[in-house]
């Protein structure tokens, strides 16, 4: 098939961008029109895809402007790619439509668009580059826009949660840069899969093991491991609704996970055979991610804070998905990405929902909404169950094969820890049921109309992806995830299918 | 070797600015450093003693004494990025003082839990 439709995941976005301001002046609401145009085209092209790899075809790769590998930037569509973007244009999707009216109680709406438009530019971007600086440039537009987009109210909060990310986020970008010029001071290219093969030759020397560190600094900073955490519980629940869907749904794992999949997988061809101090490192970032952020999750009154905490939790399970390293592990840690995408972008489209019918995301002053919202209840309840794994939602299968997975690495305590690690997860996202959406009985129930259809709309989007999920487990896990974990799995054999031969 | 270890210095300056001073604009400062210096470390990976440009001036003349010019064409990259997020840190620096009428970040600090 002609690979010609891959930077159009690029150009669709960022011409958007660039022509959101220019239509603004001329008809306030085109921004919001344009925006979510865009954001369909997005998922028509990642659906358009990954119905092509369906057919059991190798991966796509597109090369730029014609130019050969060592030379040129290659566009890589494989299974993987095709499951990230469809993850990334979903919620992308979801969180614009969520924004064309909550965005009432804010000025400025083209420059929101503008910038959630690069956002997803440098996502898809990231999700489709086959070359290390590009990846890096990618990085830095989404991470640069989605600064701004954090600080978009200009409140006190915002302000200081959007420093904060800043400067702590952009320490990460830097040491990645640092890990990219010596890689390249060994190499001597950029692209991924001839690194790759380059890589193999040389000796796992300390310099190795140095720009591993590096990589997996940044990638950390990026995805909010815990103990590199500090940023996310203020950043995320500071930025408007649809962007933390945007933040925790799907930035933190393209930014993070992916990208760090992809370069240790695919590009230094770790496995648990050969490295596996790497892997339990991941393990141990992992389960302290599980602990830390699900215990704080507790503790917390914010509504977007607590689904902030969860998402640092969540954000555990991928790692000891990864870190167990076997197949089913990596399927399972694949799986959650999926539903944790869809899941924590439902939950924080119903918390933006709950701000902008009362004006709060206190819990402690919230009360019996489920008579006057109802969509935003059961959505918000139907994804928590998702989130906790309670069969039959996408949570459920997600944690299944990284149990799976965990057992049969003969790792019984971790299987022990993710599962009893479930019921907290239910625990607090149950608690924010019962304090926000169920009648109390001290308190009268806080007053409150059902948001627009569009914002309805929004969520039974995110909604039937997590019923689907689960439901559909089998071709998802067949024909998406299952290749997806092989591409990762096979490592170097990356290489190999991007050069060809 | 005496460039590399000067990099690694200015970074180190860098890094101890972020990570102890309490001035926004002195945090900007030093997060400008470590980003100088991780430019500075990427054109030297370049750097050839007694480099010629890669530019063919004659015909069969030896290219192994070439530059190699791509971390160049890299850094100018990663200089442009730089800039925009040294100029929006300076951006919600601005507004963040308009907000707190201060720039002391133990001052900053309304989010917590």
């Amino acid at each position: 098939m002609d690979s010609s439709f891959i930077p159009l995941f690029v150009v669709v976005p960022m011409v958007t961008a660039f022509l959101i301001p220019l239509f603004a002046k001329l008809w306030q609401r085109s921004s919001a029109l344009l925006a979510n145009a865009a954001g369909a085209v997005l998922l028509g092209l990642s659906v358009y895809g990954a119905v092509y790899l369906f057919t059991d075809s190798p991966a796509l790769i597109y090369r730029m402007g014609g130019w050969a590998p060592t030379l040129g930037i290659t566009l890589v569509y494989d299974h993987l790619t095709a499951l990230v973007a469809l993850a990334v244009n979903a919620v992308g999707l979801a969180a614009l439509l969520f924004s064309v009216r909550y965005l009432d109680h804010y000025t400025g709406h083209w420059k929101f668009f503008s910038l959630f438009m690069l956002v997803l530019a440098g996502l898809n971007g990231v999700t489709v580059t086959g070359d290390m600086f590009n990846l890096f440039v990618f990085i830095e537009i989404s991470a640069v826009s989605s600064y701004a987009l954090v600080a978009f109210g200009t409140d006190f909060d915002e302000l200081e949660a959007g420093f904060k990310y800043m400067v702590i986020g952009e320490i990460g970008g830097t040491a990645i840069l640092l890990a990219i010029a010596l890689l390249y001071a060994k190499a001597s290219t950029l692209n991924m899969a001839v690194v790759s093969q380059v890589m193999a030759g040389f000796g796992r020397t300390p310099l190795f093991w140095f720009i591993v560190a590096m990589f997996l600094v940044g990638f950390a900073v990026k995805m909010a491991m815990v103990p590199f955490h500090a940023w996310l519980p203020d950043a995320h629940p500071s930025a408007p609704a649809p962007v933390s869907a945007l933040l925790s749904g799907v930035f933190i794992k393209v930014l993070g996970v992916y990208a760090m999949s992809r370069v240790m997988f695919n590009v230094f061809g770790l496995s648990r055979a050969n490295a596996p101090a790497f892997f339990n490192l991941l393990l141990a970032f992992g389960v302290l991610s599980i602990v830390a952020g699900g215990l704080l999750a507790y503790a917390q009154k914010d509504y977007k804070r607590l689904l902030a905490y969860s998402s640092v939790s969540q954000i555990g399970y991928i790692l000891i998905g990864l870190g167990i390293g076997n197949y089913w592990a990596i399927v399972g840690a694949l799986f959650h990405l999926l539903a944790h995408a869809a899941g924590k972008g439902l939950l924080f489209l119903t918390s933006g929902s709950v701000e902008y019918a009362t004006g709060t995301r206190d819990l402690d002053k919230l009360s019996g909404l489920e008579k006057s919202m109802p969509a935003t209840a059961w959505s918000h309840l139907l994804g928590s169950l998702s989130l906790a794994g309670i069969p039959p939602f996408a949570g459920f299968f997600s944690k299944l094969f990284i149990v799976i997975g965990a057992v049969s690495a003969r790792m019984y305590w971790l299987a022990v820890l993710a599962a009893l690690f479930s019921t907290v997860t239910l625990g607090y996202l149950v608690s924010v049921v019962n304090r926000a959406f169920f009648a109390r009985k001290d308190r009268e129930p806080t007053p409150a109309h059902e948001v627009p259809a569009t914002m309805v709309i929004a969520m039974l989007l995110l909604l039937v992806l997590t019923v689907a999920l689960g439901v559909g487990f089998k071709p998802v896990l067949d024909k998406l995830v299952g290749p997806a974990a092989e591409n990762l799995i096979q490592g170097l054999g990356y290489a190999r299918a991007v050069l060809g031969g | 070797m005496i460039a590399l270890f000067a990099c690694m210095l200015l970074l180190l300056i860098g890094l101890y600015a972020v990570v102890t001073k309490r001035n926004i604009i002195r945090i900007i400062i030093g997060f400008s450093l470590v980003e100088y210096a991780v430019n500075l470390f990427f054109a030297l990976v370049g750097f050839k003693r007694n480099g010629i440009p890669p530019i063919i001036t004659e015909l069969g003349q030896s290219r192994s004494n070439f530059v190699d010019p791509v971390p160049q064409a890299l850094v100018l990259t990663a200089i442009v990025i730089g800039l925009a997020t040294t100029a929006l840190m300076l951006a919600l620096a601005m507004r963040i003082y308009e907000k707190y009428r201060t720039f002391d970040i133990t001052e900053i600090r309304r989010l917590k839990g």
